[in-house]
């Protein structure tokens, strides 16, 4: 999304320029916010806890408020009471914004095929990157923070991410 | 013993029918002795079932074989004397759901979410409820998915979170603030919602409070937020394909609700496991409660401000993943165990891998006590706050560590042993008051006595197979499977079938880190249950928490619930 100046300068080299100036300062000052509900909090604890460490990618200031996140981790499973909650979580982060689902469960419903288990969590929200994993390995978390540097690396103001997209409580 | 249980029990309720079912009695009542077959299980001095550990339902309604009752459903409560060790079963047909049963909630405070659970699930009505709403499900869910003719794939969507409005101020009424204080602007009540996604809950709980300045004057909870199905999946699934399910029970332990499980059904099945398993089980059980012990008393120091303690404690349960891993494959979903003994045997070496981390981890107990067990700011914070008494943690259903701190010495390891508990020399640590003070400093002495178990169990683990060697209940060696017809078709059989166990009923008990780890199955002969039922510690512990937390500071329920161990999956399930 543009965020001023450059919206009215369009595509030109000055645009480009920001974008790289723009892009390296997100890239490695991404402020998770954790909604964890389940067993993969756990293994989430885990990637920030000392042996593991993820502030070695920019990311460890853990933010308990979405309005201070750009990156949402979903750690655990989603249950259909749980969506409309965790729609509202993601509309309160301020643009720009992540999100990474974390283990089978967030990604598909994981081993709950069943009544009360949302079948991933993109039917409600727009994701950019899916763990495998019941729970995924910590190492696994660092390589989603990885990937997820790389496409915003590839980014552009310009371009609004996720403007068509349209869940089922939408 | 058991036949003084099942006479004492027939004594006092001589109409009944009474027999027994593993450790037991079960009475068979019709829906209108219910109450007072209740009432007399209570108050009668001989029977004296002073908890209420569960209540639930069964649909018989696809049952293969003549159901053993006409009507559709059958409702049971599952009582406990924890003095005398008696275990009853109380089962009450109910040929229409929408009249239902007489509430127990004037017995015991436990039967009110217990039974909400069975409305919830089953449909199943209580009359003089004081408040019969879904529990685990969302409010604008239709029909009851553990109904047998509730497919298991109809999902149905929630667009709006439940207020909660109408309960807290029917919790206001109830704690005599009416309507006069409420609009007084002197004394403004203020309503605070914490939750279901916030820091402080550890998980997907919501709690409402009514505030009067920092006092919560009122308080409910909702759950549910983490339901997912555990039950009706099972239904679905041979019985050694349950086990990974119940990994995901109470993740923080997950090899002690494998343990647990399997147990269940060897008892009904009449499985004697080896000796070396039996060994095993119990260095397993008492590690995973060590280290279940080690999270919850890491989460609580964080919340009350001891971020180092944090360290101190949680950096030892990251190191056990090396052990765990080592031996399950896995980190946290160890899916360790199969019916009739383990997944495999302890690797080369792994005395002194263990006893390392036990040392490692004593030290991480001793550095951190060293920061709060003389602690004047620690002791102000948690002592005479959030107090439970023994009366009511009984009445709430509280079990483990959290009944234990408040005065109750009940501990299903020294009062039911099983697998040689009773040889092993350890104490059950109790507390005095019962407030959030004695629930953590239980902990931390059961860590200690888990790990001497654990030491005294290495000593005296023998040799020997892990698996019983009964071609009904345990896989084949794979050479028998490559090299034998008999060995590939018996493999095929258990893995396609599941392993058959006799129809009938049964509840089966494990002290599990938070407390008793039930389960309620109903079979129909084939190999996979027809119902089954968690009785979650967990749940009945949550259910009471607005006694402990109400008169309290706001910063007093967020450490209490830290410090009751609440774990969204056995939670919910
Ligand atoms: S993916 Fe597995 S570990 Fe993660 S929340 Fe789901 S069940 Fe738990």
């Amino acid at each position: 999304m543009a965020l001023g100046l450059e919206a009215t300068l369009g595509d030109t080299v000055i645009t480009t320029k920001l974008d790289a100036i723009i892009n390296w300062g997100r890239q490695y000052s991404l402020w998770p916010y954790v909604f964890g509900t389940a067993c993969c909090a756990i293994e989430f604890m885990s990637a920030a806890a000392s042996q593991h460490d993820v502030s070695r990618f920019g990311a460890e200031v853990v933010r308990f408020s979405p309005r201070q996140a750009d990156l949402m981790l979903v750690c655990g499973t989603i249950s259909y009471k749980q969506a409309p909650i965790l729609k509202r979580i993601y509309e309160q982060i301020a643009y720009p914004k992540w999100v990474v689902a974390m283990g089978a469960c967030a990604s598909s419903g994981g081993i709950y095929d069943n009544y009360c288990t949302v079948q991933g969590i993109d039917t409600i929200i727009p994701v950019d990157i899916y763990i495998s994993g019941c729970p995924p390995r910590p190492e696994a978390i660092l390589d989603a923070l990885i990937k997820i540097q790389e496409q915003i690396k590839g980014e552009s103001v310009l371009q609004e991410r996720h403007k068509e997209y349209r869940g089922i409580l939408d | 013993m058991k036949a003084t249980a099942l006479e004492k029990i027939q004594a006092a309720l001589p109409g009944a029918a009474c027999q027994m079912a593993l450790e037991a009695v079960v009475v068979e009542v019709r829906p209108e002795e219910l109450a007072g077959t209740l009432t007399r299980l209570k108050e009668d001095p001989a029977c004296n079932c002073g908890m209420l550990l569960d209540v639930t339902a069964i649909d018989y309604l696809d049952y293969p074989h003549p159901p053993p009752q006409a009507a559709r459903f059958q409702v049971v409560h599952t009582l406990r004397n924890w003095q005398d060790n008696l275990l009853v079963q109380v089962r009450t047909p109910v040929a229409d759901p929408d009249v239902g049963l007489t509430t127990a909630t004037g017995l015991w405070d436990s039967a009110n979410w217990g039974e909400r659970e069975v409305f919830d699930q089953y449909g199943i009505r209580f009359q003089g409820h004081p408040d019969l709403r879904r529990i685990l499900n969302h409010w604008q869910f239709e029909g009851h998915p553990l109904r047998k003719d509730y497919p298991i794939d109809r999902r149905q969507i929630c667009t709006e979170t439940d207020s909660l409005e109408k309960e807290i101020r029917a919790r206001l009424a109830e704690k005599g603030v009416d309507d006069a204080t409420l609009k007084d602007i002197n004394t403004e009540v203020m309503f605070l919602n914490l939750g279901p996604s916030h820091p402080a809950t550890h998980g997907a709980i919501r709690i409402l409070a009514a505030l009067d300045g920092e006092t919560i004057l009122a308080n409910v909870n909702e759950i549910g937020y983490l339901h997912r199905g555990f039950e009706k999946t099972a239904e679905q699934r041979t019985y050694n394909q349950i086990v990974p399910l119940t990994d995901r029970l109470n993740y923080c332990s997950s090899m002690l609700n494998n343990i647990a499980y399997v147990k269940a059904v060897e008892s009904w099945l009449g499985v004697e496991i080896t000796e070396r398993a039996r060994f095993m089980r119990v260095v397993l059980s008492e590690f995973y409660r060590v280290l279940d012990h080690l999270v919850c008393c890491a989460a609580f120091m964080v919340d009350i401000g001891g971020l180092t303690n944090y360290w101190y404690l949680y950096n030892e349960k990251e190191d056990a993943y090396d052990f765990i891993s080592r031996l399950t494959g896995a980190r946290l979903t160890s899916s360790f165990t199969r019916i009739g003994g383990m997944y495999r045997d302890f690797y080369d070496g792994w005395q002194s891998d263990l006893e390392s981390h036990l040392r490692a981890i004593e030290k991480g107990i001793s550095d951190a006590l060293k920061l709060v067990a003389t602690n004047r700011i620690f002791h102000d914070r948690t002592q005479g706050v959030c107090i439970m008494p023994a009366a009511a943690a009984l009445s709430y259903g509280f079990t483990g560590p959290n009944l234990r701190a408040s005065g109750v010495p009940f501990d299903l390891r020294k009062d039911a042993p099983y697998y040689g508990y009773e040889a092993f020399d350890f104490t059950v640590p109790v507390g005095s008051t019962g407030d959030v003070y004695d629930r953590m400093m239980v902990r931390f002495e059961e860590m200690a006595q888990s790990i001497s178990i654990i030491r005294q169990a290495i000593r005296h683990i023998p040799e020997g197979p892990v698996n019983v060697a009964d071609p009904q209940v345990s896989l084949p060696p794979k050479e028998a499977v490559y090299n034998s017809i008999e060995g590939l078709a018996n493999h095929f059989k258990l893995v396609f079938e599941g392993v058959k166990t006799p129809p009938g009923q049964w509840y089966d008990s494990y002290e599990a880190a938070n407390g008793e780890l039930g389960f309620h199955f109903v079979s129909d002969g084939s190999g996979r249950p027809y119902k089954l039922k968690v009785r979650p510690p967990c749940f009945y512990t949550m259910g009471g928490f607005h006694k402990m937390v109400e008169g309290s500071m706001i910063a007093d329920a967020i450490i209490n619930l830290s410090c009751i161990n609440i774990i969204g999956g056995e939670l919910d399930r």
